[in-house]
């Protein structure tokens, strides 16, 4: 009865330290990251561009301008394929296509980073002679399909089958069915799938290094070589300089500001979704 | 299943007939070949020999059926009897599921619904679901759906139109101030006449209900029955239902399926009150089912 009741208790502690750590591990990391990075951050930090080495000052105004660009054109091209891609997984395809084309999704999933980089190198960096911000967000608009694809499915997945045959009993076509009332009532879940998408390839470094590279300066367009905050954070925290790691340790900072602040947004969108009525999803 | 059921689809045939008169020379084309049966004047929907296969599954069985124009025809039977897959089969509703099959011959208006267009067959076939099914959207754009869907009503029309779809469903009085609200703010017998009052806004020649009344209360299920008495000059009324009572109450046919076969079809107070078959005695007694 003693052994029974200690190893109960031993569970319990180990598990629940577990437990404990996970939660421990990220408020570690935000701690840190508030205190590293707050005391580097200024203002200038968000209107400057990088200062020569060895001078002091200077910002990455250039790195959040261009990451902006980069991701925009990423969401541009990965989430109208993704979307479009899940309506067909969920609405459409049959028994042996879902399979194909799930098993698929999962697998570009899996592809690690830096070989989509290397893919969109040689195949947009190498013909074009050099760097762009367009090779960039093609990288990370490839990294968002499967995950747009998946959770495109799962909302869609969720809406009951009877709104579905209350359209089509209507007379609406399968896919005035799917615009009208199938996508809507999804589209919550949608838009909150695609900013935790947005979120997760905001981070991504690797396929950037070879395609976006950086930049020390503004650049317009698509064409150029273009600064983005987590080469940026790469580039400055390898550096010689403490001024460049206090720069680094500011844009870590401001990068994991903007993914959690996205993915407490993305979160309260789908919890204010109008709720199904008990029973029908 | 015993010996009594294997004439019945016959039997269906003068059950629908209203006066003496025709019924001879129904029989007379009963008994000659089912395939060639044509659609009488009374009958807004005939369906001969149906046989409905899930995969391998054979749910109905050689159904022959008529529903006549501007009546309320009940559909009664124990759960899995087939009568939820057969009045799907009206609409073709069946057909959005996978691997099911159809034979036999529907016709509605003596024209072969199995290759009208589905989509302007559906909007002539209205239905109605067990649970009620409101979109989540405003009550408006409920009942304005099959409308704009179907291209049936420029915007300055829709108003006037679904006021009208909501009046005829006796829902106007309850609504009409918050027409804007989301109609999951209704209670659930307000729901289901919404999608009653959605389904009559593009003007269906029938009405097919699922067991409608299920999942309400006495009060909300006395309401929608007051209100298909109303609709029945305005279309033909199909209803599935597990309650006896309300077969009776409503109905002036009822149709008896048992097992996928059609055990017993007739006026309402004569299945009622002197069934033909041992069967549906037994069921509507109470003795089994």
């Amino acid at each position: 009865m003693n052994a029974k009741k200690a190893v109960n208790f031993i569970m319990f502690s180990l598990t629940g330290v577990c437990a404990l750590l996970t939660v421990g591990i990220l408020f570690f990391i935000l701690g840190y990251m508030a205190w590293r990075g707050a005391a580097s951050l200024s203002w200038s930090f968000f209107t400057q561009l990088p200062a020569p080495v060895g001078e002091p000052g200077g910002g990455m105004a250039n790195a959040i301008v261009g990451s902006g660009k980069v991701l925009l054109l990423a969401t541009v091209i990965g989430i109208p394929i993704g979307f479009l891609g899940g309506v067909y997984l969920n609405e459409y395809a049959g028994m042996t296509m879902s399979f194909v084309i799930r098993y698929a999704t999962d697998l570009l999933n899996g592809v690690p980073s830096i070989v989509i980089g290397i893919v969109v190198w040689a195949l947009v960096v190498q013909p074009m002679g050099h760097y762009s911000a367009m090779a960039g967000g093609i990288a990370l608009g490839i990294m968002m399909i499967p995950i747009s694809v998946r959770s495109t499915e799962e909302f869609l997945h969720a809406v009951p089958l009877s709104l579905r045959e209350a359209a089509v009993a209507l007379g609406a076509s399968k896919w005035k069915a799917i615009a009208t009332v199938v996508i809507p009532a999804a589209m919550r879940g949608i838009i909150t799938g695609t900013m935790l998408d947005f979120a997760r390839v905001a981070g991504e470094t690797a396929p950037l290094l070879f395609t976006a590279l950086g930049n020390s300066f503004w650049s317009s367009g698509y064409n150029q070589p273009t600064a983005t905050l987590p080469a940026m954070i790469y580039t400055y925290a390898i550096s010689a300089y403490d001024d460049w790691h206090r720069q680094a340790w500011a844009a870590g900072f401001v990068l994991l500001a903007l993914v959690l602040t996205i993915n407490v947004i993305a979160r309260l969108v789908v919890s204010r979704g109008i709720h199904m009525p008990r029973g029908a999803a | 299943m015993s010996s009594a059921s294997n004439a019945e689809p016959k039997r269906s045939v003068p059950g629908h007939i209203m006066t003496q008169r025709f019924r001879p020379a129904l029989e007379k084309r009963a008994s000659g070949g089912e395939s060639e049966r044509k659609t009488t004047p009374e009958a807004k929907i005939t369906a001969s020999n149906i046989h409905f296969y899930y995969g391998s599954f054979q749910a109905l069985e050689d159904i022959s059926l008529d529903f006549t124009r501007n009546r309320i025809t009940a559909l009664i039977g124990p759960s899995g009897c087939g009568k939820s897959t057969f009045i799907r089969t009206l609409n073709r509703m069946h057909e959005t599921v996978r691997g099911t099959r159809l034979q036999g011959t529907i016709r509605m208006d003596n024209e072969d619904i199995l290759k009208h267009d589905v989509n302007v067959l559906r909007r002539r076939v209205g239905m109605v679901f067990q649970k009620s099914n409101p979109f989540p959207k405003s009550i408006f754009e409920n009942i304005s759906y099959g409308l704009r869907v179907n291209g049936m009503a420029r915007r300055k029309e829709l108003g006037e139109l679904v006021e009208r779809s909501l009046r005829k469903a006796a829902l106007w009085d309850e609504v009409k101030d918050k027409l804007s609200q989301s109609a999951y703010g209704l209670s659930g017998g307000q729901q289901q006449r919404l999608c009653i009052a959605r389904a009559l806004t593009v003007d269906p020649e029938v009405l097919l209900l699922d067991e409608p009344c299920s999942a309400l209360d006495p009060i909300a299920t006395a309401k929608i029955e007051e209100l298909l008495f109303e609709l029945k000059d305005q279309c033909t009324i199909v209803i599935v239902t597990h309650n006896m009572q309300q077969a009776a109450r409503v109905a002036d046919f009822t149709a008896f399926f048992l097992m996928g076969r059609l055990i017993e079809f007739n006026e309402t107070k004569v299945i009622y009150t002197a069934p033909k078959n041992k069967e549906t005695e037994d069921y509507i007694t109470g003795r089994f089912g």
